[in-house]
């Protein structure tokens, strides 16, 4: 599923044996797509001797004030890739 | 969810984090030379070397410095690969 700017999007909690580029701290959160990045070799397999591909698309994702940590006082920005995100 | 001992993002600390710059030791330098070479020559990625990271026992990720599990991953890649005879490493120190 490929997603544009501005498009709601929940990371997704589910656990994953082995590398993978998506902090615990992001699963079932909500955010919001700021950026597209574009397509890049998957770390998932990279990390296995495997070539990445097919290329993945890492998206740019803005995570609110009160969506991670009530009350602080930063936005948060984390680069997702796109099969760690579903449509809100 | 249960996180692996990595993936620290977020976690509480009894300290504030020491955010002060420090010299580093010259095998440090060499280390991430290394690295780099080693990535340079197709022998391993930057996505090999944080799994090798990541497979450390937590116990000794939690003691080991930045560099030292970069070492730590450098050794189980490369003897993973073949690139590293099983004891090659140990018989080199020890001569």
């Amino acid at each position: 599923m490929t997603f544009r700017v501005g498009d709601r999007v929940r990371v997704s909690d589910r656990a994953h044996e082995g590398h993978h580029r998506t902090p615990g701290y992001l699963k079932g959160r909500s955010g919001r797509v700021e950026r597209v990045h574009g397509g890049f070799t998957n770390p998932e397999t990279r990390a296995y001797a495997g070539d990445g591909l097919p290329e993945r698309t890492l998206y740019q994702v803005l995570f609110g004030r009160d969506e991670l940590w009530p009350g602080a006082a930063d936005r948060t920005y984390v680069d997702v890739y796109e099969h760690w995100l579903e449509a809100v | 969810m249960e996180r692996a001992v990595h993936d620290r993002g977020a976690w509480p600390t009894v300290e504030p984090i020491d955010r002060s710059e420090h010299e580093l030791a010259d095998w440090e330098l060499l280390t991430d030379a290394l690295v780099h070479s080693l990535a340079g020559e197709d022998l391993m990625n930057v996505d090999e070397l944080r799994r090798g990271i990541e497979s450390m026992p937590p116990d000794e990720y939690e003691r080991a410095s930045y560099y030292e599990r970069w070492l730590y991953s450098v050794e189980t890649i490369l003897a993973e690969k073949g690139v590293l005879a099983p004891g090659e490493l140990d018989a080199r120190l020890a001569s």
